[in-house]
């Protein structure tokens, strides 16, 4: 019995009236946890009920803990009749077990009923106290942190990535249960929820298991996904990246500024190298107070492995840096293969070699090699034994198989950005995987460190190393086009570059990147069974392939070379197919600049032909032309050099590698060259490229003032403003019968970019900004219906920075990694190679411009300023604390900070603070790990909400545009509670990962199913850290940045 | 083919204050969608008409949403559903509260009855306002009146502090629930000539001299009712015009002080009596709730009216309501300084503002 829960009801406020005669309510609260159930006493005729309850005591084991949500039920008491329910609040408790996150529940909960949403709010405390687990039973795995983040989380450091953990529940669906026939919509729609709780909780509890068993203490890039799969069952499963974490001390005394560590041994962390120092972005002087952090740090619960790192980090013998390093240069050849051995085998003995994360700690990646894909078809009504989740276990073994040996294919041990996904219609069910295949460095992944092989991979430079082909290109898996590096001129890069991970913060790049989609929509006959099926995987290679074309066509177009967070979803109905595929385009600099498009005819002999096949193609020139400029890619100009290509002839090549397979297991492969034809011709008596020459043209660009990615972050982008707003828009188009592909496809291509333009519109009043994150998800809810849902952040940023050009924004893209990344990028050396030696103008000139340029941050640190800075930066945390153990984080400055539009960001609000009596806090919502101008002090644990939304008054609510805006509006409530209640101010990595929108509009009624996760962190402005020291620079910076907000 | 469900719900609300406005107005969606057409909203970010009617359709709908909280503004503040920046808070609850003066004034001192809300029509096609916008304004004020009716303490502070409205609209709805509460005529024909302003203007006099609250400022009195003592004692200012000595004398001491001040001297000469007789009997008369009533109508046609047709300046207006009061005072046989200082003083006010055309 190793724990002891304890909860407080204290208050209501705003309760429904439920008593119709006197206009009040007589509430009392259930509290429920396992088969316990406490109730307060009923508080009669009041709509703000005070019960102010005793501490309800549960004795539990932390299995339950971890599986069980607390149930908390508000009723209305009734003498005669049944008590009237009035709405439920499940809170998971998780963030309380880890003794890092959160250490207490308490705030305003809104109560939530299935059928009538929101009903008023009640206040309540939870506790928990765990008793020392000294004789651990291994049933659960309290402790295990989860992290949404898909990148080391910000205030943490990767002792070790030990790999890929994924597990699987299933559960009959409630919804089809025989009992459902008799029960009413309410109670099956919260049997529906609590049971998900419940696995969810089950599930989290059992990856945890596993990653102590591989001897780590958190997961990483934890992606949970529900499929409803309808008679035969309810799958709750879940993927993510086992890693051992250690916390960094977060004062920024352990600041390193770039350009002023001098490449001192004692100033680095032996355990990473001399990638380890943590250089966020305050400055400061690095020595003194690096030792201290690491005294002072001490884990909670100590694993055997964490002990047996800071072994290595005592052996390791610091080394020289990147920048001197580069003239190692080849002959580190035959060692690096070695190496590349070493850690093939380290990986190979794992047996899927996946990792979730897209964003990595710097010397992680080293090799990219492409997208690897892989679907599959399968029937729900084959199998054998749906409540046991054997045969779900097998298929996506099989995917994992297939994914792991294109993998291999590209001369790849590793794959990264790896997702999986499901799309259901009826009892067919397309199971996707995919994932970039990579070579990943060893040094996260195996107990002995290598340090002397360390210092050759090394070598690779930081900007383009990742580009650098890993497959051997004597034998390459499909034809290319390879030339040698246009940054280091050193090792062979291929054409162009697809991949699903987040640019990482080191690469070159030229000019801006931009959101890049390839919509398709396929017919197809409506079947049954196995004839279904193979009709669906009969198209899917169709599908991708023109998918395929689409991305690339498009990414020609926009002059740019290389594609990531590349997603391919594609959703299946009962007459047709959807695929969208979403990526973040991006000239690379170290890649080849791409060809135009060439269109061409295939019969040269009219002329009226001939001038209209000349008029398309100087609309695609002038498009190419207009797009270079709009993304300020202007590549300094090369010498073109294609030298040792094996094949000199161009040709399409692909990079993404996929097969599908049939419930019959069959595998097909695919080639997917267009064999002699050149890549970019286009030939116009094709209708299919005169049609894709059409969607190439009718992508309209973004407005002025706007940029978008899918990515975390854009490149050429860096001053953000505190002026964040995070969105999901969702539209469902009813289309008619018998639409030709043609059509369709229109329809679809613009429904989406109709949906982008009403972002755009939407979001004016923040321009300039960029839609980061943009996430599409698709789905035929029913015959004739495409639905798009959206969730994305709009970010603000300051003007000037855009405007800025060539080398020095290429030096701010460097600073900038650091200071995204904060502790895990440590790229001090090249910085400072990059900031001193090829740009010797750079610094002097900051440092004069200090306090001139918002921008600018040059490398000035003003030791005297440091010690009263630090002390400052004490007593802010202090007050923070003590803020939270009041109960509710009142963070009046973030508060208004929190508005997007331009007036929220005057500086004219202060005055406006005397309103803000309210005692609600606060809460920021973001799809991306990070906060700018902000830093993350806390990660408090992991908010998975699942929630259903019914209704029979359809009409009454609004429509179903009324109905879902209220339902959406109430699950951004609630999330933003709960983080409130655990201490919080903020949700980073949010994602809406389940939409499942059904209506019955004669019936007036419809339904509706939201998940939604991300992590509940505490932030604090930057500019508020550093308010008390204005000598520094970087202070300067921050005051431009945050004060937009403040 | 039609767009069967499109929403855009932002983490922090996103409020349009153009479209607000058309809202509030009471506009459809088509009307609003033309309207910002035509204030040229599509040169906005590339917008086309598409784009606009989904903006437009989505923003009616969240006020829509918000409408509900904006009926008690303190559950604006600490609702959860809404992640509103206080400042546009304020933004939103002035806005919904904000009326149309023609229409206040059309309304000004009815019965917030279902009665009048029946009218509205009416009040609408004269003014020219929206019935959903009338609905709205009409259910305010109604709102505010059931809420502050009751209410002890001043009317101003009551309705700031229940509706977090800014000073000015606060004074601008006690002044409607004061004429609702006490139903001042005001829809004579000889009255259409004051605006809103004019009115609200008084009810503010009243309200600061005449109600129990002006007099002692304990919490528990009311600022709704005018004193009823203090009308009562109105009664012995009849001296003034009864007593014929010191009619003659009040009138010798105000013509002593205005010789060569004022143009319409003769006039006032000749009119004195008349004059000074109307606002003494209007004075003496407000014990009953009917002549309370009808004090505007009284003023107009038994004060203004006869000024007006001399041809008063206001100025000259000004100079005789400020010695006719101030002349009482050297009249040693009348008594009732006081109650007579507090009843000119708002009457006086009242003309001037009440002397225009």
């Amino acid at each position: 019995m190793p724990g002891k829960l304890k909860a407080k009801i204290v208050a209501g406020r705003h309760l429904p009236v439920m008593d119709r005669a006197s206009d009040l309510t007589d509430a009392f609260v259930e509290v429920k946890f396992g088969n316990t159930t406490f109730k307060t006493d009923v508080y009669p005729k009041s709509l703000n009920p005070q019960w102010n309850s005793e501490w309800f005591k549960f004795e539990v084991d932390d299995e339950d803990l971890q599986d069980e949500p607390l149930q908390i039920t508000v009723l209305d008491h009734d003498t005669y009749s049944a008590n009237d329910a009035i709405g439920k609040v499940y809170i998971d408790i998780d963030p309380l077990l880890c003794s890092e996150a959160a250490t207490v529940i308490s705030g305003w909960l809104p109560i939530y009923d299935t059928i009538h949403g929101i009903r008023g709010e009640i206040n309540v405390l939870v506790k928990v106290d765990l008793f020392n687990d000294l004789n651990r039973f291994r049933q659960s795995s309290c402790g295990v942190k989860f992290f949404c983040t898909t990148s080391i989380p910000r205030c943490y450091r990767a002792v070790m990535v030990h790999g890929f953990v994924e597990e699987l529940v299933v559960n009959e669906d409630p919804e089809y249960q025989w009992i459902d026939r008799i029960r009413t919509p309410r109670a099956s729609n919260e049997a529906r929820q609590r049971l998900i709780f419940l696995m969810s909780g089950e599930l989290q509890r059992k990856i945890g298991l596993k990653v102590l068993e591989m001897g780590g203490n958190a997961v990483v890039g934890y992606l949970q996904c529900f499929d409803l799969e309808g008679e035969t069952g309810l799958v709750v499963r879940a993927i993510g990246t086992a890693c051992t974490l250690e916390k960094i001390s977060t004062l920024p005394a352990t600041a390193t500024h770039p350009s002023n560590s001098s490449p001192s041994k004692d100033m680095k962390e032996p355990g990473f190298g001399e990638e380890a120092p943590g250089v966020p972005l305050s400055s400061g002087p690095p020595t003194p107070l690096r030792a201290q952090t690491f005294s002072s740090f001490s884990p909670s619960k100590s694993y055997s492995r964490q002990s047996s790192s800071s072994d290595t980090e005592l052996s390791l013998t610091p080394k020289t840096g990147m920048g001197s390093g580069g003239s190692a240069g080849k002959e580190a050849g035959p060692l690096k293969a070695l190496l590349r051995q070493q850690t093939q085998s380290a990986l190979e003995q794992r047996e899927y070699p996946f990792f979730t994360l897209t964003a990595f700690p710097p010397g992680f990646l080293l090799h990219v090699g492409g997208v690897v894909s892989a679907r599959s078809v399968k029937l729900l009504d084959r199998i054998h034994n749906p409540d046991e989740p054997e045969t779900r276990d097998a298929w996506w073994e099989e995917i994992r198989q297939e994914i792991k040996s294109h993998a291999k294919a590209l001369g790849c041990h590793a794959v990264v950005g790896y997702s999986e996904s499901t799309s259901i219609c009826e009892e067919v069910c397309i199971l996707s995987a995919s994932g970039t295949a990579a070579i990943l460095s060893s040094r996260f992944m195996q107990d002995g460190s290598l340090d002397t092989e360390h210092r050759f991979e090394e070598v690779v430079p930081p900007g383009c190393g990742f580009c650098h082909i890993p497959y051997d290109e004597l034998n390459i898996p499909f034809p290319a086009q390879l030339t040698y590096c246009y940054c280091c001129r050193r090792y062979k890069v291929p054409d162009v570059l697809f991949t699903t991970i987040d640019l990482p913060t080191e690469a070159n790049v030229t000019g801006k990147g931009c959101l890049i989609q390839a919509r398709l929509c396929r017919t197809k006959k409506k079947a049954q069974g196995e004839g279904n099926a193979t009709a669906i995987s009969n198209l899917l290679p169709f599908l991708e392939y023109e998918l395929h074309t689409q991305l690339m066509n498009k990414l020609k177009l926009r002059g740019m070379n290389a594609l990531f967070g590349l997603r391919i979803q594609i959703s299946v109905g009962e007459t047709m197919l959807l695929g969208l595929a979403s990526a973040t385009g991006v000239y690379l600099t170290a890649l080849p600049s791409p060809g135009g498009i060439q269109v061409a005819g295939k019969t040269p002999s009219d002329i009226t032909y001939e001038q209209h096949i000349s008029n398309m193609q100087k609309k695609i020139n002038d498009t190419i032309s207009k797009n270079k400029e709009l993304h300020e890619i202007n590549p300094p100009e090369v010498v073109e050099e294609i030298i040792g290509s094996p094949i000199p002839e161009p040709r399409q090549r692909s990079r993404l590698f996929r097969s599908h397979s049939e419930s019959s297991d069959e595998v097909s492969e695919l080639d997917l060259s267009h064999g002699k034809k050149d890549a970019f011709v286009l030939e116009i008596d094709d209708t299919d490229a005169v049609e894709d020459i059409h969607a190439l043209l009718t992508d309209s660009p973004t407005p002025a003032g706007f940029y978008s990615c899918n990515t975390e972050i854009m490149p050429g982008i860096q001053n953000w403003t505190s002026a964040i707003q995070m969105f999901t828009s969702v539209r469902v188009f009813r289309l008619n019968a018998n639409l030709t592909n043609q059509g369709l496809n229109k329809i679809f291509s613009d429904l989406c970019e109709n949906l982008l333009k009403s972002l755009y519109f939407k979001l004016r009043s923040m321009v300039p900004c960029c839609l980061c994150h943009l996430n599409f998800t698709v789905a035929i809810p029913e015959d004739e219906l495409i639905q798009v849902a959206v969730t994305a952040v709009a970010m603000s940023f300051d003007k000037e920075q855009s405007l800025e050009n060539g080398k020095q924004s290429g030096e701010k893209t460097l600073i900038k990694a650091i200071t995204e990344n904060d502790e895990q990028l440590q790229f001090n050396l090249e910085l400072n190679a990059e900031t001193s030696s090829p740009n010797p103008l750079s610094s002097p000139k900051g440092l004069s411009e200090v306090g001139s340029h918002p921008s600018a941050r040059a490398p000035s640190v003003d030791y005297s300023s440091f010690a009263d800075r630090c002390s400052s930066w004490i007593e802010q945390l202090k007050l923070k604390a003590h803020t939270i153990r009041r109960g509710s984080v009142k963070t009046t400055s973030s508060l208004e900070k929190a508005s997007p539009l331009p007036e929220g960001r005057s500086r004219s609000l202060r005055s406006n603070r005397s309103y803000s009596g309210s005692s609600v806090a606060v809460v920021k919502m973001t799809p991306l790990s990070f906060i700018p101008g902000a830093k993350i002090i806390k990660y408090l644990g992991i908010i998975n909400m699942f929630f259903i939304r019914e209704t029979t008054s359809l009409r009454e609510e609004g429509g179903v545009s009324g109905f879902l805006h209220t339902f959406i509006a109430e699950v951004f409530a609630m999330v933003r509670a709960h983080v409130a209640a655990l201490g919080g101010n903020a949700v980073v990595s949010y994602s809406m990962k389940e939409c499942v929108f059904m209506e019955n509009p004669n019936k007036n009624q419809a339904q509706c199913l939201i998940n939604v996760s991300g992590d509940a962190v505490i932030f604090i402005q930057e500019s508020e850290l550093e308010s008390t020291s204005v000598q520094t620079q970087s202070a300067t910076t921050h005051t431009s940045n945050g004060g937009e907000g403040t | 083919m039609s767009m069967e469900l499109d929403v855009f719900v932002g983490n922090t609300t996103v409020l349009d204050e153009d479209v607000y406005q058309l809202w509030l107005d009471g506009q459809t969606v088509t009307d609003a969608v033309r309207i910002r057409i035509e204030a040229g909203a599509l040169q906005e970010c590339e917008a086309n008409a598409e784009v606009l009617l989904s903006d437009t359709m989505d923003q009616f709908r969240t006020f829509q949403m918000c409408e509900r909280l904006l009926q008690s503004p303190s559950k604006v503040a600490n609702q959860l559903l809404f992640q509103i920046p206080p400042h546009r808070q304020t933004m939103l609850i002035e806005r919904y509260y904000e009326f149309d003066s023609m229409f206040a004034r059309e309304v000004l001192g009815k019965k917030l009855s279902k009665g009048t809300k029946k009218d509205l029509d009416d009040i609408g096609s004269k003014t020219g306002i929206v019935l959903k916008s009338c609905r709205r304004q009409f259910d305010n004020f109604k709102r505010v009146f059931k809420v502050v009716e009751e209410l002890k303490g001043p009317l101003v502070e009551n309705i700031q502090r229940h509706f977090l409205l800014s000073d000015v609209l606060a004074r601008d709805y006690a002044a409607i629930v004061f004429f609702a509460n006490s139903r001042f005529e005001t829809g004579k024909r000889k009255l259409q000539y004051l605006s809103f302003q004019d009115f609200a203007f008084c009810a503010g006099q009243l309200i600061s001299y005449w109600t129990v609250g002006a007099v002692d400022n304990v919490v528990e009195n009311m600022d709704v009712d005018l004193e009823k003592e203090f009308l009562h004692d109105l009664k012995d200012l009849k001296v003034l015009v009864n007593d014929k000595d010191m009619l003659d004398q009040h009138k010798s001491l105000v013509c002593a002080q205005l010789r060569g001040k004022i143009k319409v001297f003769s006039e006032m000469e000749a009119s004195f009596k008349n004059l000074s007789r109307a606002l003494v009997n209007i004075a003496s008369k407000l014990t009953h709730t009917k002549d309370v009533r009808d004090l505007f109508i009284d003023l107009v046609e038994k004060f203004i009216e006869p000024c007006r047709s001399d041809k008063w300046t206001i100025g000259d207006l000004r100079l005789f309501l400020t010695h006719y009061s101030s002349s009482v005072h050297t009249l040693e046989a009348f008594r009732r300084q006081v109650i007579w200082d507090r009843y000119m003083g708002v009457i006086k006010s009242c003309i001037l503002k009440m002397y225009h055309d």
